[in-house]
């Protein structure tokens, strides 16, 4: 059943993001950040976690789980930190998949020719 | 000379001495690919980048245009050209390499036909001799700096349109054998509010109406006087606008064949163009490759070629403007008709 709620969950907040371009004619920008801001401001509110043990996968694969991500390390080091934990949390948790990103860009360039 | 409100008669009859086309690979699995002169099978032309892969594509079209017209580069007095390109940088390094005194012009993709209508100009005033316009698209420049870069892969909705690949040239003169230059309508700016770049033949639908029934008030004619009325790059969604902009100003489209470049270039149900073809070079090789052909086969004796052009820039979508319009129709006859 997990794998069925996994499924189900994903594919909707895919047909959410198609629906955003093609019916809202959002750029795929716009759309991405939408989703973002909409997983943090869930997160914030609570909500996102209860979501993940519902739909597993289905909630941390799409990229408002980043959102949420952003928004969890915020939320740990505000409670263990004070205030400034704002700041140095909020790519505590998302900093693999950041990192990753720089990491592997770099490595791409290396070997790549974008023509753009 | 001056008929009616935008219309231009050219009484001398300039000549469309020789016209060349080049194409890249989807053009060249298209239904038309026999009419063009150079087909190539790789969208880089083994350039370093897609910016000198369009020049070397109008380049090429040029050269092989003068050479069909058995003239050298130094004898043509004139080249007017332009381009998708900002700064239309693709006619002016072109246009280095030619060495001919030359006119830039932007009209986005109704640039053929503002660079044959003016060039036509030049010849049947006595301005020039001989006088030679072009114009080029390159798929890749055009999504990169229109759109997104290419290997983004974005996705796009099935009213977009495909640019083409190519570059189309015609060398006019005052006498010679060919097919003549009898009349140009200039398009004026018609904007109907539409401001996604994702379906620009709807934008430029009114205005190719705007000009062709101009064309028609202007020189007191029927659209039945020509065998085929084409418009540049409306696509599916933009022709059958079109269409019904017709139907609704009661105007007798039906009277001659109307057909859409954008539609002749592509297999739109078979090939992955979305909406059909688009681009300057999508009026330029359709109508001096596969048009010119016909002309010369004797299946048309009269055509109107009406390219259309949407003067968007990136800067201008992204701050929210619409997309301004412009459409110019340019009559091109049999040259034998009247001999």
């Amino acid at each position: 059943m997990n794998f069925v709620w996994a499924f189900l969950i994903g594919g909707a907040i895919c047909v959410i993001g198609q629906l955003m371009m093609d019916v809202g004619k959002l750029t795929p920008a716009h759309t991405m950040s939408t989703l973002v801001v909409i997983g943090a401001i869930a997160d914030g509110c609570g909500i996102y976690d209860p979501f993940i043990e519902f739909a597993g996968a289905g909630a941390t694969v799409p990229i408002t789980s980043f959102g949420n991500a952003l928004v969890h390390g915020a939320l740990e080091e505000l409670q263990k930190e004070g205030a400034i934990g704002i700041i140095t949390g909020i790519f505590k948790v998302t900093s693999a998949g950041i990192s990753a990103a720089i990491i592997f860009s770099f490595l791409a360039a290396v070997v790549a020719k974008p023509k753009g | 000379m001056l008929k009616g409100h935008q219309s231009w008669v050219f009484k001398n009859r300039p000549v469309i001495m020789a016209a060349a086309t080049v194409v890249g690979p989807d053009e060249g699995l298209g239904p038309i690919s026999e009419d063009f002169d150079i087909v190539h099978g790789d969208l880089t032309l083994g350039q370093k980048t897609w910016e000198k892969a369009e020049k070397a594509l109008l380049e090429e079209a040029a050269q092989r245009a003068l050479d069909k017209a058995g003239l050298q580069g130094g004898q043509v007095h004139f080249y007017i050209g332009g381009d998708l390109m900002n700064q239309i940088i693709s006619n002016t390094f072109a246009a280095r390499t030619l060495n001919m005194p030359y006119l830039g012009v932007f009209g986005a993709c109704s640039t053929s036909m503002e660079g044959l209508a003016l060039a036509a100009q030049l010849v049947d005033s006595g301005a020039a001799q001989y006088a030679m316009s072009g114009t080029c698209s390159h798929n890749c420049t055009a999504e990169k700096q229109f759109r997104y870069p290419t290997e983004y892969g974005s996705q796009k909705p099935p009213t977009a349109q495909y640019t083409v690949t190519g570059a189309g040239v015609a060398v006019l003169g005052a006498q010679g054998d060919g097919p003549v230059v009898t009349s140009a309508t200039i398009g004026r700016i018609v904007d109907m509010g539409i401001k996604d770049p994702f379906n620009m033949g709807a934008a430029m639908a009114p205005a190719a109406v705007d000009t062709i029934q101009a064309h028609c008030r202007d020189l007191g004619i029927e659209p039945g006087y020509y065998d085929l009325i084409v418009t540049g790059d409306l696509a599916t969604v933009g022709y059958s606008i079109a269409n019904e902009l017709f139907e609704k100003h009661q105007f007798p489209i039906g009277q001659t064949n109307y057909q859409d470049c954008g539609l002749i270039i592509y297999d739109v149900n078979k090939q992955a163009v979305q909406a059909g073809g688009s681009g300057c070079a999508c009026s330029a090789t359709v109508t001096y490759g596969h048009l010119l052909k016909r002309m010369e086969k004797g299946e048309i004796k009269r055509m109107l070629v009406v390219a259309t052009g949407a003067l968007l820039s990136p800067l201008s979508f992204q701050q929210g403007e619409s997309i301004p319009c412009i459409a110019h129709a340019v009559s091109i006859e049999s040259g034998g008709l009247y001999a």
